[in-house]
């Protein structure tokens, strides 16, 4: 029982980093129908950056929550930068062209930061600095909460909250439900719709990169090839929620955490990685709008 | 057949022998890129049947590659010495190896259509976004299935020079014997959507509600493209298989899927000629650029992201660079 529970707790964590990739993919779908597979690499990014961030602060020696945050802070801002560049460049020339051609110039992206990643970062895993110092905080039996479990689970709360803020409270978020919901129609409306859309790329980049943080305290060996998994598999807790709904990418976010968790725990470490697209196949036939779409008609 | 009928099928001998006996000649290294453009050609002309001609847009090309690859290897490693042998009671040593090769093709063009055909069934419900993840999700799905299989090697990958039947070594290294199964590919699909029934296709693909109402069979033709292109993505895995000797579910990943629907994409949906021309390019690419060091994967990046911005109908959009749909029609009548 103790065990189960210890299980729940770690994939909730690992699933709240998930979740905050997740939301990335699931906000530029809502906006521009693009599945934006250079998501991973933004992640990717966002642990890079944090890495010489902390080490050229020396953060690295004094592990502090003050530290942590400054990191966090530097990696989000540099890295919502990196997604209004990659928007500006790489989708914008291709707005109204169909939707392959930057469904292939997001591969192209992916590929181009993999590839400076290992020119600039080197190829060879790094070891991301213990920001805080890892300690018990609660036990009961056999469960334990570490103080890294809880910095990753309330810092991403905190974001979630904070995201959810932004979308149902602010003219900006207004403005990104309306172009989501359609685009033409809000463009009428006066919404400027293509800085609606750097700023979804800004916001979900920024989460990307705090996504990236958070492995580093948890899971610190970080490399620039990083993102390719967990990226695909964000993208799979987004369409598990609903593609295009934020409570959706949250949701699955946490689930694919948890049941991706308790497959390495009572099956098999080797099924974890077959087991996220197992439920994706099963979640597409018999619910394809995933949790929280909401289905929509075709109309001749 | 007709006299330029005869004058091509001569050419076409002629450019066969010359590549079979081309590995004399050029270096290895050449030879092994050259494989893989052949490779890839077949890979990438597969999949414009699906993604460019009937519009349904897949990314899990590479797990049918992959399941043929496999499927291939092991009758190879399995069956293949027996079969050989066979082959050899009757015939000269050289021509039994020849036809032998006609088989493991055969065995992961059909073990890979039959996987097509269990993905296609269900996945043909859904449409658009959701057909491409579900099956990116079936590539991936097949892909760690293999992983996992120990008679193929698992995560030590699979050698067709494998203790099973030591000595025999069923490698395949003639150029034309690639670059022949990929005029066959390419013949056998722009036959099937340049000939009158292949309008079926493109009408899928335009505009599947109006398709139906005309009485096309939606999801036949739908299940067909799949079933033929899911065929010779696995002849592409026997041959990438057979050309290199060793296989490991890596190179199946769905970074390979992606790989072959850039070549669809970049050539122009609906293309067959600029498939074969972006997977030939794009194979070539990152070699030519080899002198680059590494530099050569950032600017082989940046140039797709430049090519898809300034073509982002692609290279040849939907036209042909040669008269493809010739091959569907029968020969004028000569005066």
């Amino acid at each position: 029982m103790d065990n189960l529970i210890q299980q729940l707790l770690n994939g909730i964590t690992w699933g709240s980093i998930y979740a905050l990739i997740a939301l990335g993919y699931t906000m530029v779908y809502g906006v521009l129908r693009l599945i934006n597979f250079a998501h991973g690499e933004v992640y990717m990014m966002g642990a890079m950056t944090g890495y010489y961030t902390a080490r050229a602060l020396g953060l690295a020696t004094e592990p502090s929550l003050g530290g942590l945050a400054l990191v966090l802070v530097t990696s989000m801002l540099a890295c919502g930068l990196l997604g209004a560049v990659i928007e500006r460049v790489a989708y914008r020339p291709l707005r109204g062209a169909g939707r392959l051609a930057p469904l292939i110039t997001a591969i192209g992206v992916s590929l181009f930061l993999q590839n400076t990643g290992q020119l600039v970062f080197g190829a060879d895993p790094k070891f991301f600095p213990a920001l805080l110092r890892s300690e018990e905080v609660w036990r009961s039996g056999d469960v334990a909460v570490s103080n890294i479990q809880l910095t990753v689970l309330v810092t991403a709360v905190v974001l979630m909250a904070g995201l959810e803020f932004i979308v149902q409270r602010t003219r900006f978020g207004r403005a990104m439900r309306a172009v989501s919901y359609d685009a033409p129609a809000a463009a009428l409306m006066g919404v400027p719709v293509d800085r609606v859309i750097t700023g979804t790329f800004v916001l979900g980049s920024m989460l990307a990169a705090a996504a990236g943080i958070l492995v580093g305290l948890s899971n610190p060996k970080i490399e620039p090839l990083m993102g390719l998994m967990p990226g695909l598999k964000a993208f799979v807790a987004a369409v598990l929620g609903g593609i295009g709904s934020v409570p959706g990418a949250m949701v699955g976010g946490l689930l694919l955490g948890v049941i991706e968790t308790l497959v390495t725990g009572y099956l098999s470490s080797t099924y974890r990685d077959a087991i996220a697209f197992v439920i994706l196949v099963l979640i597409l036939l018999y619910r394809p709008t995933g949790l929280f779409g909401q289905p929509q008609t075709e109309k001749v | 057949m007709s006299r330029t009928g005869w004058a091509r099928l001569a050419g076409f001998g002629v450019a066969l022998a010359a590549l079979h006996f081309a590995p004399l000649a050029l270096n290895p290294y050449f030879v092994t890129i050259l494989a893989r453009i052949g490779i890839a050609i077949v890979a990438a002309a597969s999949l414009q049947l699906v993604n460019g001609f009937t519009g349904q847009f897949s990314i899990g090309h590479a797990g049918f590659m992959g399941l043929g690859a496999y499927a291939s290897a092991a009758f190879s490693v399995y069956l293949g010495a027996a079969v050989l042998d066979a082959l050899g009671g009757a015939l000269p040593a050289g021509l039994a190896r020849l036809l032998y090769f006609p088989f493991p093709l055969l065995v992961g063009g059909l073990v890979a259509a039959a996987a097509g055909l269990v993905v296609a069934v269900p996945a043909l419900r859904l449409r658009g976004d959701y057909l491409a993840i579900a099956t990116l999700g079936a590539g991936e799905i097949i892909r760690i299935a293999i992983l996992n299989v120990d008679s193929v090697g698992g995560a030590r990958g699979f050698s067709l020079a494998s203790d099973v039947h030591p000595g025999v070594d069923l490698r395949f290294d003639s150029l034309a014997g690639v670059y022949g199964v990929a005029v066959i590919a390419i013949a056998a699909i722009a036959r099937l959507v340049y000939a009158g029934g292949g309008l079926a296709f493109r009408a899928v693909r335009e505009d599947e509600t109006a398709a139906e109402s005309l009485g096309i069979p939606t999801t036949r033709v739908k299940v067909e493209a799949f079933l033929v292109s899911s065929f010779f993505a696995g002849v592409a895995g026997a041959l990438f298989a057979h050309s290199e000797g060793y296989i490991h579910t890596n190179s199946f990943s769905f970074v390979r899927s992606f790989e072959i629907v850039t070549f669809v994409v970049l050539g122009g949906l609906g293309s067959l000629s600029g498939a074969v021309l972006a997977a030939a390019v794009l194979t070539a690419a990152p070699e030519l650029l080899r002198g680059l060091g590494e530099w050569r994967m950032i600017l082989y990046a940046a140039l797709l992201i430049a090519t898809m911005i300034l073509r982002p109908q692609g290279l040849l959009g939907q036209r042909e660079l040669w008269p493809l749909s010739r091959l569907a029609a029968p020969d004028p009548p000569s005066s």
